[in-house]
């Protein structure tokens, strides 16, 4: 398996460049969503995100990635003394995976072998702190969207089953890329995703010929290539740390969030979470920015990746959400 | 072979060899029914794993060997068809679910080979799912190909594997990529794949003609053959070229071509000629299907979310449930679930008589897909003057439907007749997105064919009606039937057609619905309706606000 395409090296597609920087820097935003044509370059970019994630502090061979060893459960085996450094957790949910390789299930090699009552941890576990990403999320069967939507609003994953009783936290940031012209995704499941953003290829011929380059170096010249986008790689992922650290000291004034409420009243935004992942938002743009106060220049930044997926469909309105947001933006922050 | 072959057949010969010279091109899409000419190029493709729509996602991709399991008592994984398989044959490739057919391209997407799907699509709107088209580099349509067109294989087997072992020091033209870019850009290609095969279908035409290096033919080769089913539209240069260039829309014959290039290593052929050497190596039928608007995107029948029944339809994977009475056991699944606690039950229960221990927990009802959405077929007279208007409104009510559509599992599809004929506006869909494309801009004006419409809304129906789909029809119109099946006009025999094609759909049983948008009702229309076995509705003056309200209380009846 070849390393994930350099995060740096994609063309253009700011926005969707711009969108995973700022779930990257603070990912209680919650994480993206990138919609498109197939060939776009969707997953391409969300699997590049593992490479600008920095690292997190666990608990060795904890199956939830634990910080602390009180954190860790009971349940599990062979808990390391010593907490390291590991990658944040990028975790691939495919297309057809049970439900009992989502949530975990029984241990069936112990329970045969030793007729004992274990819990194998499944992805859910294993996204907790990290990311879980789903190709194709309009694809997904609907039982295991319910249960990732049960799961993402507790936190916690819970399995019951003939005696085997298991809890544990599971605290994941969703990220998802399809295509909406083979299905529709459900609305609770959109709220779901910080921000979205659309995609379309290049229409500028010298990105066209720059996107076929790159693609042709990375296949053919795999070692050159990555080394020297890897160092691109690095410069983002240091002004993610940066940028982290500004976020503290970035607080929201009352004029800021009067805009932000005037903003999501105007365009008929459900509930508070779009006012809460725009602030969140226009607050990471601002930090990645290095600017000391947040202000409406940010807002107007983030305001269509925060919001378009949260509005009630006009289906008479020709101009796609995105533009609706642009218009009320543009008279709310004239 | 610097230019390409005549045929479909050879051509499709052709990209099955350049697919084994380098497998990242994925494969073969072949639209064509079972036959002789079909039968030659499966061969020529050679031995590969059959897969038919009907595998489980178990067989493919492996999974708990159970039997195994219990004997060894350890975890033994059965590993699926998919692993060591060295080339793959889809056959009906159309009827592959969208999610089988999305979690392949992901598993060929990690592991690439040689893939030949075979669509047996007849219709419009019928194809493979696009999660997998997407992959594969290459098409082809065997349409009207006779036994006089058997190909023969493009290259021996020493052949490709010479050229595969070529592959990597094959050289290309400076301005090779710039080129590739600008046809796709030309030709109006979104996906970035498409210039990433034209370039690597270069390199490997170049193998097989055991040239050094990649010239102009073999580029323009490769983009005809990787690009020109992608194309959404034809290609024209921005301004006029001032030399002799041929115009794009007058291919000249390929033998012109120019070769004066053919040697070099920079090609540097200048736009306009490589567009015409493009234009002139791509099939004739492209050209046309791109002149209506290339509406050959696979839509799939399963865009939206299926009821999953108890009783009929494809079989899923089994899920734990309950045994209710409607739902149907299934032994292997439950006796799977069972398996690993059996060592545990046992000691919990030493005297139990029973030889396997199972639980209601372990109980795994069968489930099978069942579409049991509703298709909504909007039938609209485009014809005379106030065609504009009536088209614009139904266009509004279809889009305000399917805004509603997720939570209804509705599809909409939109015919619209005028002149002599009907046409299909919008295969059925639930995609919003996709619908606001297609109705964009639709003509009006001329006769009123209202039989071809009725005929084709039936055929539609029916269409549906065999994907388990249950349609109605909406007629939206303001007058009477002016044009007969025939495209001729004449009152009299128009008036008897679409009586006819009324009976037609009275006789199928097939819901409709006439909605008479006239400023005064005609009794013709009503008595129309009668023969349909349809519901009546006068809307003078219709909005899209109250056909979709009509049309809903039309579906909810």
């Amino acid at each position: 398996m070849k390393q994930p395409f350099p995060f740096s090296a994609i063309v253009g597609q700011d926005e969707m460049k711009q969108a995973v920087i700022l779930t990257a820097i603070d990912p209680s935003i919650g994480g993206v969503l990138v919609f498109g044509d197939r060939g776009t370059g969707k997953s391409t970019a969300v699997r590049a995100l593992a490479a600008l994630l920095p690292p997190i502090i666990a608990v060795e061979n904890c199956p939830i990635n634990a910080e602390r060893h009180a954190d860790c459960p009971d349940w599990a085996e062979n808990v390391g003394k010593v907490t390291h450094e590991i990658p944040t957790p990028v975790v691939d949910l495919p297309l057809g995976a049970t439900e009992d390789r989502v949530t975990g299930a029984l241990d069936i090699e112990k329970a045969l072998t030793q007729g004992q009552k274990a819990f194998q941890p499944g992805l859910l576990a294993k996204a907790n702190r990290g990311y879980l990403y789903i190709d194709e999320v309009n694809l997904l069967e609907d039982h295991i969207v319910d249960l990732l939507l049960d799961v993402a609003q507790s936190g916690e994953n819970v399995v019951e089953r003939d005696g085997l009783s298991i809890r544990h936290a599971a605290r994941f940031v969703l990220v998802g890329s399809g295509n909406p012209e083979e299905g529709e995704l459900r609305p609770q499941l959109l709220d779901r995703f910080g921000l979205s953003v659309d995609v379309a290829s290049p229409t500028d011929i010298e990105e066209r010929i720059e996107v076929i380059r790159r693609r042709d170096a990375y296949e053919n010249d795999n070692s050159a290539f990555m080394l020297r986008w890897q160092a691109e790689d690095a410069a983002i992922r240091d002004r993610i740390i940066g940028a982290r650290a500004a976020l503290k000291k970035l607080s929201a004034t009352d004029a800021v969030l009067r805009d932000i409420s005037q903003l999501c009243l105007t365009l008929g935004a459900d509930g508070l979470r779009g006012e809460l992942t725009l602030l969140k938002a226009a607050r990471a743009f601002a930090a990645y920015r290095d600017d000391t106060a947040l202000a409406r220049v940010h807002m107007r930044a983030v305001a269509a990746m925060a919001l378009r997926h949260r509005l009630r469909r006009d289906p008479l309105d020709e101009a796609g959400t995105g533009t609706r947001v642009m218009r009320v933006v543009e008279e709310v922050l004239a | 072979m610097s230019t390409l072959p005549e045929t479909e057949a050879d051509r499709a010969a052709l990209a099955i060899a350049l697919v084994q010279v380098d497998a990242s091109l994925g494969g073969l899409h072949l639209r064509a029914r079972s036959g002789p000419v079909r039968d030659s190029l499966v061969d020529i493709f050679g031995p590969a794993l059959r897969l038919g729509p009907g595998a489980s996602e178990d067989q493919i991709f492996g999974g708990l060997d159970v039997t195994e399991t219990l004997a060894k008592g350890r975890t033994v994984e059965r590993a699926g068809l998919l692993e060591g398989a060295r080339a793959m044959v889809l056959t009906s490739a159309e009827r592959l679910r969208p999610h089988l057919a999305a979690r392949l391209s992901q598993a060929l997407g990690a592991t690439p080979l040689p893939v030949l799907a075979l669509d047996e699509g007849i219709e419009e709107g019928e194809g493979i799912a696009p999660a997998l088209s997407e992959r594969l580099a290459f098409y082809a349509d065997l349409d009207g190909l006779g036994l006089a067109d058997i190909p023969g294989a493009a290259a021996d087997e020493d052949d490709i594997i010479a050229a595969r072992n070529a592959l990597p020091r094959i050289a290309l033209p400076e301005d090779a990529i710039a080129q590739i870019a600008t046809m796709t850009v030309l030709m109006g290609i979104s996906s970035a794949r498409a210039g990433h095969y034209a370039l690597r279908a270069a390199r490997a035409l170049a193998a097989l003609d055991g040239a050094q290096a990649a010239d102009a033919d073999h580029l323009a080769a490769a983009i005809a053959l990787t690009c020109g089913h992608r194309a959404t539209q034809i290609p024209q240069m921005e301004e006029p070229p001032e030399e002799e260039a041929p115009p794009p829309d007058t291919p000249e014959e390929p033998e012109e071509a120019p070769d004066e290039a053919a040697s070099q290593q920079e090609s540097d052929i200048p736009e306009e000629l490589l567009l015409a050497a493009v234009m002139a190596q791509l099939p004739k039928d492209i050209l046309s299907r791109m002149a209506q608007g290339n509406t050959r995107r696979a839509s799939g029948s399963g865009a939206g979310a299926k009821r999953k029944g108890g009783a009929r339809g494809r079989p899923l994977p089994a899920r734990p449930g309950r045994l209710d009475g409607r739902t149907r056991l299934d032994l292997v699944a439950t006796l799977r679930a069972a398996a690993p606690w059996q060592t545990m039950r046992r000691k919990a229960m030493p005297d139990a008589p029973a030889p396997i221990h199972v639980r209601p927990s372990d109980i795994h009802t069968k489930r099978y897909e069942d579409s049991a959405e509703r298709l909504l077929i909007f039938t609209v007279d485009a014809s005379g003057s106030a065609a504009m208007a009536r088209l614009g409104e139904a266009k509004g009510a279809v889009e305000l439907l399917l805004a509603e559509a997720y939570a209804r599992r509705d599809h909409v599809a939109l015919i619209a007749f005028r002149g002599a004929g009907a046409d299909l506006m919008l295969p059925p869909t639930r995609s919003l997105v996709q619908t606001k494309r297609r109705l964009a801009g639709l003509p009006g004006g001329g006769g009123t064919p209202l039989a071809s419409g009725l005929m084709a809304a039936e055929d539609l129906a029916e269409q549906a009606r065999g994907r388990g789909m249950t349609p109605t029809i909406a007629l939206i119109t303001d007058g009477r039937a002016n044009i007969g099946l025939d495209g001729q006009p004449g009152r009299a025999q128009a008036g008897a057609d679409a009586t006819k094609a009324a009976r037609r759909i009275m006789a199928a049983g097939t819901a409709a619905l006439v909605i008479d948008a006239g400023n005064r009702p005609t009794a013709e229309l009503a008595t129309l309706s009668t023969a349909m076995g349809a519901q009546y509705l006068a809307l003078p003056r219709a909005d899209a606000q109250r056909l979709s309200r009509a049309a809903r209380a039309a579906l909810d009846a």
